[in-house]
């Protein structure tokens, strides 16, 4: 950690917590990127600001459980900065963002093309010195492949089932994808703007609509930043009822999708019945804390509602119906060669690219990395709690849906944990604003992987400028390379092995 | 494979009865479909679901219709590919800049007599997304719609009900003189 603060030489602003934040020169910006490119950190996030850039970096030399973050900014007064993409592919996207919504031009940026601006919304660099465009949109020069016999297919945004929007180009010799260059952008709805100037209370809500699969996560990562930011505690119990819905969420998420993954490989009979238990677990959820999802359930300050007695004897007798009904589950996923046949080999990502984009959750848990925000950058109650980070080695769909699998055997293992030692007390605090200008940040593991918030309230407690970064910012690009040299028709399969969130990206 | 296969044959099946319908849901809906869809739509719907900017909230509810719970190809309702096979389109979201013209083309490529529901609080108004640079606000505001689902989001119950009763008011009306 020390090192990497050394590393950052430079200023440090506002009060920032819990991490540091360091104002940074053009040349420790660049020797920073350069740092990433030799693997030195990972890329924990990449984000504009009123003439400023920031980048989050995550230091991970300590060893497991001992990882650390810190933010550098630069500030840009010439509307420049030195692109961190040239060296460190990772950073493309981020950047053609920051430069679609500020306006802030990455210097050196290999790939200038607009990414979530789709030439529709009647003005330019909303977040920045803003420009009136017509809104007739924009044609997008997707990148070629050349040579005999190859042909293209488009597929998207509005796609065959019943799934988020998106574009897929790809490029394939006969049967086999040659190149899949994804363009995504369709779901923006423009949330850093919405934040910009909300009250808490409304912010949070908005937080808790990034991603709706994973709504407790979400609003879990932007209530720890505004606690982080205020300097607040709260009571005991939130943290433990915060983590028994999280855990209740991943339950849901992969028990649901490796079902679907399975249909997707046209197995449906694995997905009927992980349908029926994930309904279950929906149904609890509603039961225990009003609402199916749980959204809005997780507040700054704690969360909004207690879990009574009958809530939990409840979450008990479904972890008793889940201990019953997966294995039998499993033992047919892991003994049906047909099945097998489609997940085995497919979509392979490997080590050195996933290490290198710092993939979170399962696609990175695949691929040999193993990070978890719950363990790595633990935050209460999971620094008391005990489980493992499953990890394979393989890259594959297999591999990933194994993760998953074992994923929600340690939840269960959780979930016992939470609600025998869950303890009693407030369920929240009331939550005022600092006399200044405050910043916070929070990464969280959600069922997809880590969740970054960071946050900057002014001094009457409204949001000046909020960032939330999807996990999935960093598995989208590496499913392009990870269908290069499959079947076309083994794209659904690979993609929902992947299962990125479009609207956590878009934003 | 074989014993959960087995165990099937001698378990009661999950699906739920069908939802027990309120009046006022009926009296709401009558309201808003004419009777020119009731005869037209017969006893099945083919359902086209487009997402145009939602939080994918909404499309886990929609998928969750499909479970053994609620089972909704029991009532004659399916999801089907392509727009050019649906009756009715299952709109959500605020319907962003990005997606409107996405929205226009699909709506275009259904055959008429066609019906439009939304589905969700944003597709209402944009709901909570309302007022954003990226936000067209609503899917009233490109396509018509016919009927709206509120919630955020609905739950299948709910959604189960507005197109069970979309479809107990064609039967209805087709029975009519």
């Amino acid at each position: 950690m020390q090192s990497m603060i050394k590393a950052m030489a430079g200023t440090p602003p506002h009060a920032h917590h819990p991490w540091p934040r360091r104002i940074v020169d053009a040349d420790t910006w660049s020797a920073l990127a350069a740092q990433l490119a030799e693997g030195r950190w990972t890329l924990a996030g990449l984000w504009g600001d009123a003439g400023a850039v920031h980048m989050a970096l995550l230091d991970m030399s300590r060893g497991e459980s001992q990882g650390e973050l810190a933010v550098a900014s630069l500030p840009c007064p010439t509307g420049q900065f030195p692109s961190v993409a040239r060296r460190h592919p990772p950073a493309h996207r981020l950047e053609r963002t920051i430069a679609d919504l500020f306006g802030l031009e990455p210097v050196g940026a290999p790939d200038d093309r607009p990414w979530l601006d789709h030439g529709r919304w009647r003005v330019g660099h909303p977040l920045g010195i803003t420009t009136e465009t017509s809104g007739e949109g924009a044609p997008y020069a997707f990148l070629t492949a050349e040579g005999e016999g190859l042909h293209r297919i488009g597929v998207g945004p509005v796609h065959a089932g019943i799934i988020e929007p998106g574009h897929f180009r790809f490029t394939a010799n006969g049967e086999t994808v040659v190149r899949l260059e994804e363009r995504l952008g369709y779901t923006h709805k423009g949330v850093e703007s919405l934040m910009a100037g909300a009250s808490l209370e409304r912010a949070a809500r908005l937080a808790g609509r990034i991603s709706g699969d994973s709504t407790v996560a979400y609003s879990i990562a932007f209530a720890r930043a505004a606690e982080a930011a205020l300097g607040i505690e709260i009571p005991a119990r939130a943290h433990w009822l915060r983590a028994l819905m999280a855990e209740l969420e991943r339950i849901a998420n992969h028990v649901g999708d490796i079902g679907a993954a399975c249909n997707d490989a046209a197995f449906a009979l694995m997905h009927a019945h992980t349908a029926v238990l994930r309904e279950r677990v929906l149904r609890q959820s509603s039961a225990c804390f009003g609402h199916r999802l749980m959204m809005d359930k997780v507040v700054p300050g704690g969360v909004a509602i207690d879990l009574d007695r009958a809530g939990a004897e409840g979450i008990r007798s479904l972890m008793a119906t889940i201990r019953q009904a997966f294995p039998p589950l499993i033992e047919l996923f892991d003994n049906t060669a047909s099945l097998q046949d489609r997940t085995v080999g497919a979509g392979i990502l490997s080590h050195a690219l996933a290490h290198q984009y710092g993939c979170g959750g399962y696609v990175g848990r695949a691929s040999g990395r193993a990070f978890d925000t719950r363990r790595d950058l633990a935050y209460p109650p999971y620094d008391s709690l005990r489980f493992d980070v499953p990890l394979f080695q393989e890259g594959d769909v297999n591999a990933r849906l194994w993760v998953r699998i074992r994923e929600v055997e340690q939840s269960l293992g959780l979930i016992d944990q939470l609600l025998e030692g869950m303890p009693s007390g407030d369920i929240s605090v009331a939550i005022g604003h600092g006399p200044e200008t405050r910043e916070g940040i929070a990464l969280v593991e959600g069922f997809r992987g880590d969740i970054l918030c960071w946050l900057r309230l002014d001094p009457t407690g409204i949001v000046e400028r909020c960032h939330l970064r999807d996990p999935s910012w960093f598995q989208w690009p590496v499913l392009e390379a990870a269908i290069e040299g499959n079947i076309v028709a083994d794209f659904p399969l690979c993609n929902k092995s992947f299962n990125c969130s479009y609207s956590g990206h878009d934003l | 494979m074989r014993k959960l296969l087995f165990e099937s044959l001698t378990r009661a099946p999950l699906t739920e009865a069908p939802p027990d319908m309120e009046l006022a849901d009926i009296a709401a809906l009558a309201t808003t479909l004419g009777d020119v869809a009731r005869r037209r739509l017969g006893r099945s719907l083919s359902i086209r679901e487009i997402d145009a900017g939602s939080c994918n909230g909404c499309e886990l509810e929609i998928h969750a219709l499909a479970n053994a719970f609620y089972d909704l190809e029991r009532f004659g309702l399916r999801f089907v590919a392509s727009p050019r096979h649906a009756d009715v389109l299952l709109v959500t979201g605020p319907v962003t800049r990005n997606m409107r013209e996405a929205l226009e083309r699909t709506y275009n490529a259904t055959p008429s007599p066609k019906w439009v529901v939304s589905v969700g609080d944003c597709a209402a108004d944009g709901g909570c997304f309302a007022g954003s640079y990226a936000v067209v606000g609503g899917v009233s505001a490109v396509v018509p719609v016919d009927l709206h689902i509120a919630g955020c989001p609905p739950s299948p119950e709910t959604l189960l009900k507005a197109l069970v009763a979309l479809i107990g008011h064609v039967s209805q009306g087709a029975r009519a003189p």
